[in-house]
């Protein structure tokens, strides 16, 4: 079938069979590499993205169903010029990843989170990103990331 | 010349943090070279069966199909050490696990090849399946490894230091106590991958997500047979490891096959599933101790037993059993020690390292009967361990040298903020503290095969524009190695980490480092880097010192400047430095190592447990329970970590932050889980592991001891500080309900069961209460080193 899937800004059209998987599209076709893929269960996150400006689990789509839309990747977040987004500088800063592994789908989901509700407290943080698995870090410094990007926000 | 440190202690971020954060890093599976193939694997349905015939006809005719092996493809056997060769990249006349590789092939596309699979016949005959302790025990099963029937043992061990019968005699008081720790596995959320290349230079390249290039590359030389100088080894950033990736693994080797075969590069992803088959995750280990205690609390003897489950290859297994019995004595000064253990093998995915290696199980044994014991005698938790608390510098009756030692003060430290001595028995119905203490190695005193050999290696090249660029084999699995080396070596020659470029973990371009295991990697290649550092600022400064007409000793490497000491705008540029330096002396290439001393004692086995240095961890867990339902909720974890220097403080809180998380979920979720030989749920939706919502608040303290042989003082943060955190969650547990789980996972079934007998009048506890009967080896008497006094 055919699809046409704006990629950070970019517009991809192509062919791809029904059955291809939103991030098999963005890493296979696209070939952005970013997004990772930690599971085949929907478990781990680590293939968040946005889709219209939401994160999704990109893993949990087919890619058929992005057609018209607009998606951003973790490469899509960082200014032209190289400037980090606050988030991935907040990541860097409070050591919020050790493999890096789940960083991608993490950042995804923590400015998502952060879009929905501009000040979470540490609570509404670690509730927003249950749905992100890290195994390195405990989480600890995830949050303190995003908080910090929060409050660097504000 | 001497300088106040810059660098080494600073809060600095990963020096790859930048690519990390914007998904440019590349893993393994993110490496796409034009007309790569997809490689599958073929997989054991069947956890113990003889291969009669495999037909790979069909399969090879299928288009788009480029090659089919099998395992008379790559019949030389392999395994990570010595004494462990039975593994075959895939299977050859047997299997020995459901999901163990048979045949493998290489196609055009993924969908391709998992059709080409499905036409792969395979026609086993079935043998009876081996999965208990109690069946591999068993003297009329057939052998796992090996022709006709007989018991299915791995390894035994029995080795006795000092006289435990005589210890026992002066007890005051001794408990036996029975212990289970289920298997688990680390869970890396990086799927191993592995792409290879052959050139039409015969020129074999491998990229893979693994811990250990130099075994990769010693393992690919023997199994497809070409000289090791034929093959290039790259270990890509690893999406964690934590022990998960330290073997050399059947689709390493058979993507290097397949790529020879083909001449196209032919990648292989395991899938989530395909990783709890490859597995190498903690051994399930039954444990019974006897320990004797004085009065005070003194112990005077210990005779532990363990008895692993190694699954269906040898692995790490024969470390692994001898690590379940080398490291009680390196917390606690145990005067007089009998060790007996035994790895089975049985038809279930082998067992190898996770964090902790072979020392978390013991540990949950001895620190829970350390608090029973207390209970027995009266004693609270903190004072029986500080009576039987190691001495720095001084030898175990096993012979480790211990060197420097802040188990005191960690012990204080997270008594103190925790207020543990006002909450411990204190707490209201439901909540309870617990407090443990561990132990670890900083890098296995001896290499996987014995040679003499430095155990790492490190050089520097300096370009003459001033870059400095570092070689080591050591590969970063997020533990921030590549950070750790920058930070020493920046340190060294007063530049930042950030201006140098970091080549590691290629075995065409650097030198040797054995890898990331055993926490070795600060220690050891931390050293190297060091030394390379030091001879490469000696030549700079000493052309510096010609040029300003002063001596080395006035001049300091610092910001980026070679100056005089105490006047930081004097002297020259570091860029300027190198000019002048190369002029005088020639190539500014230099290179260090680090050879561990001779540790190892008097006997065999002596391998296991020794360490140029030990960290120390002391923690403290709060629980909050329901009675009703058994679960259990932890509020707080306090935990100290003798890290000796912290080269980067918030590097090293990352790694205790993380070694409490998979401590807690080693405690209360995680179970490597079969039915009969069959996993109960391979896939992370059912390998329970905690999320945000699970983790408590981490309050992590580093406790800097300096070691004297360590760099910069440093030793290890990436194991150790997981070895308390589940005895402590089972101690606060006792604390809060009154029972006792024996057993790990601590999940609320277990709670309720043991809270149901306590209200029947039975024992409050739920865990083993007996061991097989096995009637291990004569022991092998050791005296203990000279001057230990085992009274």
């Amino acid at each position: 079938m055919e699809i046409s899937v704006t990629v950070n800004g970019v517009m991809h059209t192509g062919n791809v069979e029904p059955r291809t998987l939103l991030v098999q599209y963005i890493r296979e076709h696209v070939g952005l590499t970013g997004t990772n893929i930690g599971c085949d269960t929907s478990s781990c996150g680590a293939c968040s993205i946005h889709l219209n400006g939401e994160a999704v689990k990109s893993c949990t789509m087919l890619a058929v169903q992005a057609d018209g839309q607009n998606i951003t990747t973790i490469e899509g977040m960082a200014d032209a010029d190289g400037t980090l987004h606050p988030m991935q500088q907040a990541f860097m800063e409070n050591h919020g990843l050790q493999c890096g592994y789940c960083t991608p789908g993490m950042v995804m989901a923590a400015t998502s989170l952060l879009g929905e509700n501009p000040n979470p407290t540490e609570r509404e943080v670690r509730i927003g990103l249950e749905g992100n698995l890290c195994r390195c870090t405990g989480y600890h410094n995830i949050v303190q990331s995003v908080l910090a990007a929060a409050g660097g926000a504000k | 010349m001497s300088a106040e440190r810059t660098v080494v202690g600073r809060r600095l971020p990963r020096v790859d943090a930048m690519l990390q954060t914007t998904g440019q890093l590349l893993y393994a599976d993110d490496l796409n070279p034009p007309g790569t193939l997809v490689g599958r694997q073929l997989r054991s349905p069947h956890a113990h069966a003889l291969i009669h015939r495999i037909d790979t006809a069909r399969a090879a005719a299928l288009p788009g199909v480029k090659a089919v092996i099998t395992g008379s493809d790559l019949p030389i056997t392999f395994g990570i050490l010595p004494v462990s060769q039975d593994e075959h990249a895939l299977a050859l006349n047997k299997v020995r696990h459901i999901g163990e590789p048979v045949a493998a092939v290489a196609a055009t596309d993924a969908e391709t090849a998992q059709r080409a699979l499905a036409l792969i016949d395979v026609h086993y005959e079935l043998l009876p399946e081996i999965v208990t302790l109690e069946q591999a025990l068993a003297d009329d099963q057939p052998l796992i490894h090996g022709d006709g029937t007989g018991q299915n043992i791995d390894r035994t061990a029995a080795l006795e230091f000092g006289d435990v019968d005589e210890g026992f005699a002066a007890a005051d008081h001794t408990r036996e106590d029975v212990y289970l720790f289920g298997g688990n596995t680390h869970a890396a959320l990086e799927t191993h991958a592995a792409l290879a290349t052959y050139g039409a230079d015969g020129k074999l390249t491998l990229w893979s997500s693994t811990q250990v290039p130099h075994y990769v590359h010693r393992t690919l030389a023997k199994v497809l047979e070409l000289p090791a100088a034929r093959i290039r080894v790259i270990a890509t950033p690893s999406g964690g490891g934590f022990g998960g990736k330290t073997d050399p693994f059947s689709h390493e080797l058979v993507a290097a096959k397949l790529a020879m075969l083909t001449g196209s590069p032919v990648k292989i992803n395991l899938s989530r599933e395909e990783v709890f088959y490859a597995h190498r995750g903690r051994h399930p280990v039954l444990m019974w101790v006897k320990t004797g205690f004085e009065n005070d609390g003194r112990i005077t003897a210990m005779h532990f037993k363990s008895f692993l489950d190694g699954g269906g290859f040898g692995s790490y297994g024969a470390a692994s059993l001898y690590y379940t019995g080398a490291m009680q004595t390196s917390t606690y000064r145990i005067p007089n020690y009998r060790f007996e253990g035994l790895r089975v093998f049985t038809n279930k995915p082998a067992c190898g390292p996770k964090r902790g290696h072979g020392t978390p199980q013991p540990r949950f044994a001895i620190e829970s009967q350390l608090d029973q014991a207390a209970a027995d005698l009266g004693l609270d938790p903190v004072t029986i361990r500080l009576r039987n608390l190691i001495e720095p510098f001084s030898m175990t009756v096993n012979h480790l040298r211990i060197t420097s030692c802040g188990l005191r003060e960690c012990i204080d430290e997270v008594v103190k903020a925790s207020d543990f001595t006002s909450k411990h028995g204190r707490l209201p119905a439901g909540k309870g503290i617990g407090l443990a203490l561990g132990s670890y190695l900083s890098g296995a005193g001896l290499p996987i095969y014995f040679n003499k050999m430095p155990q790492s290696e490190v050089q520097l090249k300096v370009d003459r524009g001033g870059g400095v660029t570092v070689y080591s084999m050591a590969a970063d699995i997020g533990q921030g190695s590549t950070t750790m080396l920058a930070t020493v070596v920046a340190e060294c020659l007063g530049l930042e980490p950030g201006d140098l470029t970091m080549v590691t973990a290629d075995t065409d371009l650097t030198p040797v480092d054995l890898g990331s295991y055993s926490s070795r990697v600060t220690f050891m290649a931390g050293n190297a880097a060091v030394e390379a550092a030091t001879k490469l600022r000696t030549r700079i400064v000493q052309a510096v010192a010609d040029k300003l007409e002063t001596v080395p000793e006035d001049l300091v490497a610092a910001a980026g400047r070679i100056s005089i000491a105490g006047d930081p705008n004097s002297g020259v540029s570091w860029a300027e430095a190198v000019v002048l330096a190369t002029a005088a002396s020639g190539p500014l290439v230099e290179s260090g190592s680090y050879t561990a001393p001779k540790l190892a004692g008097p006997y065999k086995g002596s391998g296991v447990g020794i360490s140029p240095a030990y960290s120390f961890s002391a923690c403290v867990v709060e629980v909050d329970c329901d009675a009703e339902t058994g679960i259990v909720k932890v509020d707080d974890v306090w935990l100290a970590h003798d890290i000796g220097t912290a080269i980067n403080p918030l590097l090293s809180e990352g790694q205790v932050e993380g070694g409490v998380y998979m401590g807690l979920g080693e405690a209360l979720f995680e179970e490597h889980s079969f039915r009969g030989a069959l996993h109960r749920g391979p896939s992370l939706l059912d390998y329970k592991m905690p999320t945000t919502l699970e983790m408590p608040r981490v309050h992590t303290f580093l406790i800097e001891s300096e070691d004297p042989e360590g760099p910069f003082g440093a030793k290890e943060v990436g194991q150790g500080p997981l070895l308390p955190v589940i005895p402590a969650v089972a101690n606060a547990i006792r604390d809060a309900l009154g029972v006792r789980i024996d057993e790990t996972p601590i999940t609320p079934d277990k709670i309720v069961a043991a809270l149901r007998a306590a209200g029947r009048r039975e024992p409050a506890r739920v865990g083993p209460t007996t061991v097989p009967k096995f009637k291990f080896p004569d022991l092998i008497r050791v005296a203990p080193p000279e001057g230990f006094t085992t009274s």
